[in-house]
């Protein structure tokens, strides 16, 4: 019941121990962690990004979707160690700033988030749909969030949220619009 | 009004889409511990032995507790306290915890659990009622109203035999409900630890703070001055959240113990298993009609499988039966209510607490009686509603009631003149009808005191802080909070700040359950905002030499309406009372109103005011799978009156979306393992991959009408809209389905193989029904009689043996006071 058992005992200990280079939200980190920690724990327990949550650590709720060079990935079930050197996005680094994403903006406006816990998974998620669809229909956004559950909101107000941001009317908060998730160099590597 | 009935963004919508919300597990502190809980393998067993040595000595290990530390009993009813944080001499379903260790880490905590040594002695195990109510001994408490029965219920509001002779139909259908589970998407968690001062603060994602608080006090025998609880705000609740939890007490103890603070986060798994979800219920209905279809009496009864503790049963228990009267007229009625233990994960408050179970079997028993009238469903409830302003058979005083104009929205929207009974074979709708709390009329513990406080402190800056125990869970307390306080004083929602859910610092709420924060705080907060505004205006009179009555307060200015360039600034005007009448603080109380029902039992089920919606759900069901998808819903919902349209369309969907998901596949079921492996009850599908939940491939379209008559006992009229919503959907499912294929499915979830065992019956010429065959026989006690209003009744009980239940007192404090 308890599932943090024998499995990771291998990578335990100094020896255990990896050196990684994370760029996480356009900040360079080296980090020193052990081998079996996913990338989920790496962010919150090692670097204090606690924005992206964890619902089931067994890649069954999307809580913990990050991008990884701008595709989302569920970070519960990916090790640190397979990140080395790749571009990681997270809820915290969508906002330019002071000033929220359109995406994010229309997520608050919108009723999309009621208790916000799955909330940082589906923007990252979005914004990865936004990023390579800019103008997606509504079959297309129920598609590539149905793997992140929501139990507060019926969807409907995720749904709108995103088809608002996509939109040409909807304005970002303040002058600065949003950044791409990932810069442009990076965007496509060794994707398929 | 500037601010009700405007979409908004709600005040905490910034910090949700920035990750900056903190929840529990978010929550660091310098040198924290973490603790793991072991739980037993053994649904029912007792615990010979405990040899904690091993892993008392383990790498990073500071603290192993057992049930020897934990003497105090607790449970969230004075009349039902069963609990102990470990177990002390007996577990009772698998995943009741023995042990707890501290460690350095969440890792080093787990690796010890597995050294803990327990001897167990396994005693038979009790999976269903119905094995409960054969299966004497042993018993899994040694209280209740008869072995491994918890509680028991009998009332009769009228001669309901005598009203059943002269009907001129009967109708009897029995129905099964399946339990199931909240699956918030945050797991709970709890962080304690001792401040500078010595004193105890426990985080926790909790629901209900100040019942926590109480409940730890005495677990702990704490002073409960020396103890804050801070409700983080909760990544869904549900009604999860509203028990005071094992976890929380054992990190309270720890963090007294260790002098560090302590952190657990339940998994997922022990999520499922720490459950208080949906009570599974078996039903049984009689319906006496005349030949119009107007009821004449009812007569209900309920077993339902309360799981290993009391939790909230004991008012679960009367919740299955109590709203049953106020909808429709009812003029008798007959209701009995048994609650067993069995060795399975408590059972206790999910969004609309006991009544979704009885909602569904009158609705789709409505739409049967329908049928063989050939009645209109829609018609069969509109020629009998519940009249507003009335008192039911069973003494609950209803006052707005909007069901009428809810129903004909759905029936307008839908077409359901025109097409049902007229889509293809597959195709279908189906309408049904319910009703809600807004606010339970009383508090767990019998008390006086008011139900919920708020407090006002403003300042020369122009600040305003409201101060509500309140608790955040997602539903938009918050920005109920913020908004009615910003209405009175004609200020911006964002310009209020709040501390909520802090035991230290803000007045007692009693917290987020049964709907009651709206308008109970709301009704708080506009006593305290009232009394704040009338500082401001007194001084602000005196600096503008207006008369008083001339002020008005709006776009954060404070003029006379006559002419509205003489003015102060909001802020001025803080600053004008704050001169006048020094240091500015105000304070506004709620209590609801007393209930007319004065018999035993009549504790649940009174409200200050009752929601009211109606559905119309259409569905696909495919014939040859059984799979049943559905495309649209249509829900109308009496809400008194919409403060945030963007807030209380969210809860509408998100009832709707609940509501599909009980209605079509969520299960919380468990399976007896073969004789070679221990015949141990285990839960079928503990984990969200397993538990199936809808997802946005399978929300439908969802058309929302509100319905806003104000009632006069809400905040500028409100009413609830949390848990409503959810109550028409899975009867409205089930009739959607008989009308699209013909088949009854007497039960949920309806699953594709229930539905394809009915159209197999009625391929072989059968009813095409699925669902129980009976109701077991329940040793039910003599009957309270409780005469109805209009029979001359007075709200008592009319037999002596109820008379000397009566005689009880009833207000006194303590363990056996409380009204339920």
């Amino acid at each position: 019941m308890n599932g943090h058992g024998d499995a990771r005992k291998p990578g335990r200990g100094e020896s255990g121990r990896v050196r990684l280079a994370l760029s996480v939200n356009g900040e360079r980190h080296d980090v020193l962690v052990d081998g079996y920690k996913t990338l989920l724990e790496v962010l919150r327990e090692d670097l204090g990004l606690t924005g992206t949550k964890h619902g089931c650590e067994l890649g069954e709720c999307g809580a913990c979707a990050v991008l990884v060079d701008g595709r989302p990935v569920l970070s519960c079930l990916r090790l640190a160690v397979e990140c080395d050197g790749a571009a990681v996005t997270t809820v915290e680094g969508l906002a330019a700033g002071p000033a929220l994403s359109r995406l994010q903006a229309a997520f608050a406006d919108r009723g999309a988030a009621q208790c916000g816990y799955c909330t940082p998974g589906i923007l990252v998620t979005a914004q990865a749909l936004l990023d390579r669809h800019p103008h997606p229909t509504r079959a297309e956004i129920a598609e590539a969030i149905s793997g992140n559950l929501c139990r507060c909101t019926g969807y409907l107000q995720i749904l709108e949220a995103v088809e608002a941001a996509a939109s040409t009317d909807a304005a970002p908060e303040g002058r600065a619009g949003r950044r791409r998730a990932v810069p442009r160099a990076r965007r496509g590597t060794g994707q398929p | 009004m500037n601010v009700v009935g405007k979409a908004r963004r709600r005040v905490d919508g910034r910090a949700k889409v920035t990750g900056q919300t903190r929840f529990a597990d978010d929550l660091v502190l310098p040198r924290m511990l973490y603790a793991k809980l072991l739980r037993s393998p053994h649904p029912h067993a007792r615990i010979v032995a405990v040899d904690a040595a091993a892993a008392a000595a383990a790498p990073g290990v500071v603290l192993v507790l057992t049930g020897a530390d934990f003497p105090v009993a607790y449970g969230i009813m004075p009349v039902s306290q069963d609990e102990h944080a470990l177990c002390r001499d007996r577990v009772r379903y698998v995943g009741d915890p023995v042990a707890a260790v501290v460690a350095a880490s969440e890792r080093d905590a787990a690796d010890a659990l597995s050294l803990i040594k327990v001897a167990y002695e396994p005693l038979a195990t009790i999976a269903t009622p119905e094995e409960a109510l054969r299966t004497p001994e042993p018993r899994i408490h040694d209280y209740g109203e008869g072995p491994n029965v918890h509680r028991l219920a009998h009332f009769a509001f009228g001669d309901v035999d005598e009203a059943m002779a002269g009907a001129d139909r009967v109708f009897e259908d029995v129905a099964f409900y399946q339990g199931n589970t909240h699956l918030p998407l945050e797991q709970h968690a709890a962080v304690a630890a001792l401040d500078p001062d010595g004193r105890l603060t426990l985080w926790s994602s909790t629901q209900t703070p100040h019942y926590v608080h109480r409940e730890v006090a005495r677990a702990l025998d704490l002073a409960a001055q020396r103890l804050r609880v801070i409700a983080t705000p909760n990544g869904g609740g549900f009604g999860g959240k509203s028990d005071p939890f094992n976890h929380e007490i054992v990190v309270a103890k720890a963090a007294l113990l260790t002098g560090r603070p302590v952190k657990i986060t339940l998994t997922r798994e022990e999520v499922f298993y720490a459950h208080r979800g949906r009570h599974p219920v078996l039903m049984r209905l009689r319906t006496g009609v005349k030949r119009d279809g107007r009821i004449v009496a009812m007569d209900l009864e309920t077993l339902l499988d309360g799981g290993a503790y009391g939790s909230y049963g004991a008012a679960s228990t009367l919740y299955t039966g109590q709203l049953q009267t106020v909808t429709y007229q009812v003029p008798r009625y007959r209701f009995r209510a048994c609650r067993a233990f069995t060795n399975k994960p408590p059972c206790g408050p999910k969004r609309g607490h006991g009544t979704p179970q009885p909602r569904f079997l009158q609705e789709i028993q409505l739409d049967k009686i329908a049928v063989a009238l050939g009645r209109d469903p829609a018609d069969l409830r509109l020629q009998q509603l519940a009249p507003p302003d009335s008192l039911t058979a069973n003494w609950l005083r209803i006052g707005t009631m909007g069901l009428g104009a809810c129903i004909e929205h759905v029936v307008a929207g839908s077409h359901w003149r025109e097409r049902r009974g007229r889509l293809p074979r597959g195709r279908g709708l189906g309408l049904a009808c319910s009703s809600y709390l807004t606010g339970a009329g009383l508090p767990i513990y019998w008390n006086e005191m008011p139900h919920s406080g708020v407090q006002l402190q403003l300042d020369r800056s122009g600040r305003v802080t409201a101060f509500c125990g309140a608790t955040e869970i997602g539903q938009g307390s918050d920005d109920v909070l913020a908004a009615i306080v910003a209405e009175v004083l004609g200020i911006e929602p964002q310009d209020v700040r709040l501390v909520t859910g802090d035991t230290d610092l803000a007045p007692v709420d009693l917290g987020s359950y049964s709907s009651r924060v709206t308008l109970m705080m709301g009704n708080a907060a506009i006593q305290a905002a009232e009394r704040a505004k009338a500082l401001l205006a007194e001084a602000a009179a005196r600096r503008l030499q207006v008369p008083v009555e001339r002020l008005a307060f709006a776009g954060g200015r404070v003029f006379d309406v006559e002419r509205p360039e003489t003015g102060l600034t909001f802020q001025e005007a803080v600053v004008a009372a704050e001169t006048a009448h020094g240091t500015l603080g105000t304070t506004g109380s709620y209590r609801p109103p007393a209930s007319a029902a004065r018999y035993r039992g009549g504790g649940v089920g009174p409200s200050a005011a009752y929601s009211y919606s109606a559905a119309v759900v259409e569905v696909e069901v495919d014939l040859a799978t059984g799979w049943v998808r559905v495309p649209t819903v249509w829900i109308a919902h009496d809400i008194g009156r919409v403060l945030n349209p963007v807030l209380a369309r969210g809860q509408v969907e998100g009832g709707v979306y609940m509501g599909l998901g009980e209605a079509l596949m969520e299960e919380q079921a468990f399976r007896r393992l073969p004789a070679r492996l221990s015949r141990a009850v285990v839960h079928r599908t503990p984990s969200i991959l397993e538990y199936k939940s809808p997802t946005s491939l399978e929300m439908p379209d969802v058309v929302t009408y509100f319905v806003e008559e104000p009632d006069p006992a809400g905040p500028f009229g409100a009413k609830e809209v949390g848990q409503g919503p959810l109550l028409p959907i899975m009867p409205a499912v089930a009739n959607a389905v008989f009308d699209a294929v013909g088949v009854r499915v007497d039960e949920v979830p309806i699953t594709p193989d229930r539905v394809l065992a009915g159209l197999e019956a009625l391929a072989k010429g059968g009813p095409g029904r699925v669902g129980p065959a009976g109701f077991p026989a329940v040793p039910w006690p003599e009957a309270l009689i409780v005469p109805p209003p209009w029979e001359g009744g007075d709200g008592r009980a009319s037999n002596a043996r109820a008379a000397a239940r009566e005689a009880l007192p009833t207000h006194r404090s303590g363990t056996a006071g409380v009204r339920v």
